[in-house]
């Protein structure tokens, strides 16, 4: 039997609220199945299953909140699954099933998962609203209803509309997060800094002399090679592809987290998943998927939980320079500045170069200064070969 | 188009990409995307969206050409009389 936990969704995460279970039991699921929706800090993410099996039994209800690791769902792995599990230690300790919020009143209610998931959004008490659904279950329309009573009974001289105290709430909780991770890395993670200037006329003028063959729908933007070219870069230095977690340990696939600054302040890092091995079209559209669904706050679990290290872009007209802060338990922070006019010095020459400053914040427990300014040097070279890309 | 048409056209689909913003508040000489807070990514979909409507493809060589609410009007009056 296969334990399906609540999944830890980053080092800021401590707990979640199963909103709605995607899967009931007998369902059968594979590997990357969404099995259920869970709040979080960095929004409504959707859960999903990194094994093949059938659902065997729903061990928490919708509505509930619980701790990272809690044992959610059981699930029967299929024949193909058992055979992989076969001789993997089962030593890890069975975590204990408790939630962490009085929710007794909640579970006592009977509400359609759709019902319940408005009332969450809306810090609507379920208890107070009365179900004229089948047995008594409250529905849409019932919460719907509330929460216009709610709206007509609020003073008229509201401070935020219902729509932007639900948005600074949002804010305050990924303000939380961010606030939490960036604590314990800059406690825990030694950083040390490396910067280089880079000239990027070459990458440019490709970019520009490409982007004139495609639709507009097909541009590719500058940052799409420079996270190509930090992949590639990434393929030869390992140690800083990976995670510190009792000691050093590397991961084997490249996902790039990708920093997404939110429209009201916050940021959230949703992974581009083997951006190596991926083409710079499919980069652009991962991003193209990726950041609207980021700044919504509607991504799934394995974009918020994969990836091996950050990419930070300021941006065309933002700082020449960034210093980035590791998000632990990754290893290393790649910052991007604005790309910009430099004056250049080259073989006893001086000129103005489009130029970009990229920094590398390491963790000095994985890795030192040498293998950090070999990186840098090797993401340079890839991108004075942008055709490579 | 007249340019009315086109400042509706354009405040909406701004309003779009960037909808804690008042496009329609925007002073014909302000730049839009440091009023607005615009990214590189979000004046791309802005481009793309605004293809999309009316069929107009800017180069990206223009994009220098479009940076206010009057000279954008201006470049899309110009491609659509």
């Amino acid at each position: 039997m296969i334990e399906f936990q609540m999944p830890n969704l980053g080092a800021d995460m401590e707990a979640g609220t199963l909103i709605e279970w995607k899967k009931k039991p007998g369902d059968t699921v594979q590997r990357g199945d969404i099995i259920a929706e869970v709040e979080t800090q960095k929004g409504l993410i959707e859960i999903e299953v990194f094994d093949e099996g059938t659902i065997g039994e729903l061990l928490i209800q919708e509505g509930t909140k619980v701790p990272v690791g809690t044992i959610m769902a059981l699930i029967h792995p299929s024949a193909a699954a058992m055979e992989t599990k076969k001789g993997k230690a089962t030593s890890e300790k069975p975590i204990a099933l408790q939630p962490i919020e009085e929710k007794t009143t909640v579970l006592s209610i009977k509400a359609s998962p759709l019902a319940r998931r408005i009332a969450a959004e809306n810090h609507l008490d379920l208890s107070q609203v009365k179900g004229t659904g089948e047995n008594g279950v409250i529905t849409k329309d019932d919460v719907d209803l509330a929460l216009t009573t709610q709206k007509e009974q609020l003073p008229k001289v509201e401070k935020f509309p219902p729509d932007d105290a639900k948005t600074l709430a949002q804010i305050e909780a990924v303000r939380t997060a961010i606030a939490a991770a960036m604590s314990k890395s800059n406690r825990e993670i030694p950083h040390y800094y490396l910067e280089k200037k880079l000239d990027m006329a070459k990458a440019t003028d490709w970019l520009i002399a490409k982007n004139k063959e495609k639709s507009v729908q097909e541009r590719l933007l500058p940052v799409v090679l420079l996270i190509k070219a930090t992949a590639r870069a990434l393929t030869d230095f390992p140690e800083l592809n990976a995670v510190w977690q009792n000691g050093l340990q590397l991961k084997n696939e490249i996902h790039i987290g990708f920093v997404v600054s939110l429209r009201n302040g916050g940021i959230i890092v949703p992974a581009i998943h083997n951006a190596n091995i991926k083409s710079l079209d499919e980069i652009m559209a991962a991003l193209n998927d990726i950041i609207p669904r980021a700044r919504a706050l509607k991504l799934r679990s394995s974009e918020l939980s994969d990836a091996t290290i950050t990419v930070t872009n300021i941006g065309d007209g933002g700082a020449d320079m960034i210093f980035g802060v590791i998000y632990p338990p990754q290893v290393a922070i790649i910052g991007f500045g604005n790309i910009s006019e430099q004056p250049f010095a080259e073989k006893g020459m001086l000129g103005i170069r489009t130029s970009i400053f990229v920094t590398l914040a390491g963790d000095h427990r994985a890795t030192d200064g040498l293998t950090g300014s070999r990186f840098l040097v090797a993401l340079n070279n890839h991108l004075q070969n942008p055709e490579a890309l | 188009m007249n340019e009315e048409e086109i400042k509706q056209i354009v405040f909406q689909l701004l309003k779009k990409i960037a909808p804690d913003t008042e496009p329609s508040t925007l002073k014909p000489d302000e730049n839009i995307r440091e009023t607005l807070n615009i990214d590189s990514f979000d004046s791309l979909q802005f481009i793309v969206a605004l293809n999309e409507k009316t069929g107009i493809e800017i180069p990206e060589e223009d994009y220098g050409k479009i940076a206010t609410l009057q000279a954008l009007t201006a470049y899309i009056k110009n491609k659509k009389p």
